[in-house]
């Protein structure tokens, strides 16, 4: 199953094996650039964190590759099969239950098995016991995993997070991380933003620096400390975060 | 869609406050219209004392004329309380009890009568009236002003008519009873007649000459006594009114009434419920999600017009039902109601959608729903000639671009047969629906670029 956002060639122009690849991603909201030509690709079952700075462009990218905003130039392969999308607010409805929620977008989704995929998503995200209780009396934690539990109902090879740890406390934090890890370690591609560098450091085997629209950096941490090394060599023994500033500023931003 | 539709009667069900409102508001709507239509309320309170002896008969000439008729009248549009003295009438006044007294003294029947003799006297009421409301006090002025004139009116009928009779028998002569006892009349005609049959007897040419004056004096008298008749009914009652109904179908007052309340709560309801519904939807952050290929935007907004119209046909319904504790609706037009409501409940659905696209946030909705739908409905009920012709053309336009009018007219058709036009309301209702669909949906491009 393979899709092409519009204005793309053909999905057989991704690379081989990649489950999602964006190439010169160019979006304006009126005269101000919010992306600027960006290119990336990524794996099958990986964990790819897009940081940058507030108003870097982050939450524009992932709209795009969810196919929610039309990018004015550029293109975007998924070779492998449709994109979930979680939104940074959680995108649910606060009066129904968490049953209902899922068994809402199940439906809408045209699932066979209504029942069965809301079991299912009951069990993956351990809100078993919490099944008939209204989205507006859970915590922030857990309204963000039935957030995530309804966009992998559309049973995505890629799952785009935004921002999705934005406002839990980090024990709500390190469950979430938990439930992502384990999404991607059974093969689903996940891809998230976040202005978090720890985060983005503890979570991401891959990072996407962008800044004022513009890819900055595409590559791992050992890679990104490396680039450092060399742009801002007065950071490099510094902690991620430090690193990670004085890099952008050495690259004016 | 079935499902967004289950999704928001399931949120409107968990959201105690407005599905409480959705309930309680047709119904005190229905209780409030019922009471002002059942209940007259706005009679005020007059004191009356009839000092006329009980049984005394009012004759104009030989005829006896309904006195009591008035004061059954008097009862109709004031509430009558009864008193037993003037001074007691002047205390009710003064304490409050009533606004005003009306008394009719003991020789009002009397004086009346008078009218048909040779010493005529003004008969007299008197009127004691507590201004402690400018606007009751002028309503007692009113219709106690206005009762005395048809009294008036109906004494002078009576007086013409007598006086007629009078002047019949001046003319043509018969029998006149008075104080027991009859008396023949010879009349003008008939003195006439005789004159000329002794006309021949007359030698002298004097006596010929002043008998020839007195015959013509009879035939002039007689002649103008003729043309005295209808100057006495015009005299009676100067003006007559003649009335020609030029627009037709207007319905009963109650009609109208239960019109107006019906169209204000399916407005209501159906206009606060989509813009919210769909506000909500943005609130929740649900748009992108749902829009994102599991429903399209004009599914979305049909499910919310439905929602409106599903929502409106109940509420409204509830009301009417309601309003049958009060009066007799008439049920066999059922179809017709179901037609009104639901085509109406789709124009107000489509004007809330508008609303709720254009505002994205609930509250906004809200508030926008309320400041624009009040005053375009009050505009809608102002009548013509109540305001300049050019302000008028101005509000007939304003009014023409809102759903609350030929919702009204639909309405008020589908309840009576004498209402307005139910195609053109309907029709006008399509083009307004299909209008703030369409802007709607542009509205709608905002919802995702945000």
């Amino acid at each position: 199953m393979a899709a092409t956002r519009p204005g793309s060639s053909p999905a057989g122009g991704a690379s081989a094996g990649a489950a999602l690849e964006a190439r010169g991603i160019v979006k304006s909201y009126g005269r101000q650039p919010a992306l600027r030509g960006v290119d990336f690709e990524a794996q099958p079952g990986e964990l790819l964190a897009v940081i940058g700075p507030n108003g870097a462009g982050k939450t524009t990218l992932l709209s795009i590759l969810a196919g929610i905003i039309r990018p004015d130039e550029g293109e975007v392969h998924l070779p492998r099969g449709e994109v979930g999308w979680v939104p940074q607010q959680a995108a649910l409805y606060r009066r129904l239950t968490v049953e209902e929620n899922l068994r809402l977008f199940a439906r809408l989704e045209r699932h066979e098995d209504v029942e069965s995929s809301v079991e299912q998503m009951l069990e993956q995200t351990a809100l078993h016991d919490r099944r008939h209780d209204q989205v507006a009396l859970l915590s922030g934690g857990n309204q963000q995993r039935i957030n995530i539990a309804i966009g992998l109902l559309a049973k995505p090879v890629v799952l785009l997070l935004d921002e999705p740890s934005a406002g839990l406390d980090p024990r709500q934090r390190a469950r979430l991380w938990d439930f992502v890890s384990a999404l991607a370690a059974g093969g689903t591609t996940v891809i998230f933003s976040s202005h978090n560098i720890q985060e983005a450091e503890r979570y991401g085997q891959r990072l996407l620096v962008i800044a004022d629209g513009e890819r900055l950096f595409d590559g791992s941490q050992e890679e990104l400390r490396a680039a450092v090394g060399r742009e801002a060599p007065e950071a490099a023994g510094a902690d991620f975060e430090t690193a990670f500033v004085a890099y952008l500023q050495h690259r004016g931003h | 869609m079935r499902w967004l539709l289950l999704k928001d009667l399931q949120i409107l069900r968990r959201s105690p406050l407005q599905a409480a409102l959705l309930v309680v508001y047709p119904i005190l709507i229905a209780l409030l219209v019922g009471f002002a239509i059942s209940r007259d309320t706005g009679n005020p309170r007059v004191a009356f004392l009839n000092q006329v002896p009980q049984d005394t008969p009012f004759r104009i000439g030989s005829q006896e004329v309904d006195i009591i008729g008035a004061r059954s009248t008097l009862c109709e549009r004031v509430e009558c309380v009864r008193v037993n003295s003037r001074e007691e009438a002047i205390e009710k006044v003064e304490s409050g009890d009533v606004l005003g007294a009306l008394i009719l003294p003991g020789d009002l029947v009397s004086r009346l009568q008078s009218l048909s003799g040779l010493d005529p006297e003004r008969a007299r009421v008197e009127v004691i009236v507590n201004q402690e409301d400018p606007v009751k006090q002028r309503l007692v002025d009113d219709r106690i002003t206005s009762l005395l004139a048809q009294a008036n009116l109906r004494i002078a009928r009576e007086v013409a008519r007598v006086s007629t009779e009078y002047l019949d028998l001046l003319q043509q002569g018969g029998s006149l009873s008075v104080l027991g006892q009859t008396f023949d009349v010879l009349g003008l005609e008939n003195t006439g007649q005789i004159l000329r049959a002794l006309r021949p007897a007359v030698g002298s040419s004097d006596q010929l000459a002043a008998l020839d004056r007195v015959i013509r004096f009879a035939s002039l008298a007689s002649q103008n006594l003729e043309l005295a008749n209808p100057l006495l009914a015009t005299v009676a009652e100067p003006i007559k009114v003649d009335k020609l109904v030029v627009s037709g179908g207007t319905p009963p007052l109650d009609v109208f009434a239960i019109a107006v309340a019906a169209t204000f709560t399916l407005m209501f309801v159906t206009v606060l419920l989509v813009a919210g519904s769909l506000a909500l939807e943005r609130e929740e952050n649900a748009f992108p999600r749902l829009t994102r290929g599991l429903v399209s935007r004009a599914e979305l907004l049909g499910e919310k017009v439905g929602l409106g119209m599903l929502v409106a046909l109940l509420v409204t319904m509830l009301m009417l039902a309601g309003m049958e504790i009060f009066l007799s609706l008439q049920w066999e037009r059922i179809g017709l109601w179901l037609v009104a409501i639901l085509a109406g409940g789709a124009a107000f659905a489509a004007a809330g959608a508008a609303l709720g696209a254009a505002t994205r946030e609930v509250r906004a909705a809200s508030l926008l729903a309320f400041m624009i739908s009040l005053p375009i409905a009050f505009l809608s009920l102002v009548p013509s000639g109540s305001v300049g012709p050019a302000l008028f053309d101005l509000i007939e336009v304003l009014t023409a671009l809102f759903p609350f009018k030929p919702a009204l007219h639909a309405m008020e058709r589908a309840l009576d047969a004498s209402g307005p036009s139910m195609v053109t309301a309907l029709l006008h209702l399509a083009v307004l629906t299909f209008v703030y669909g369409v802007l709607a949906r542009l509205a709608l491009r905002r919802f995702a670029a945000t």
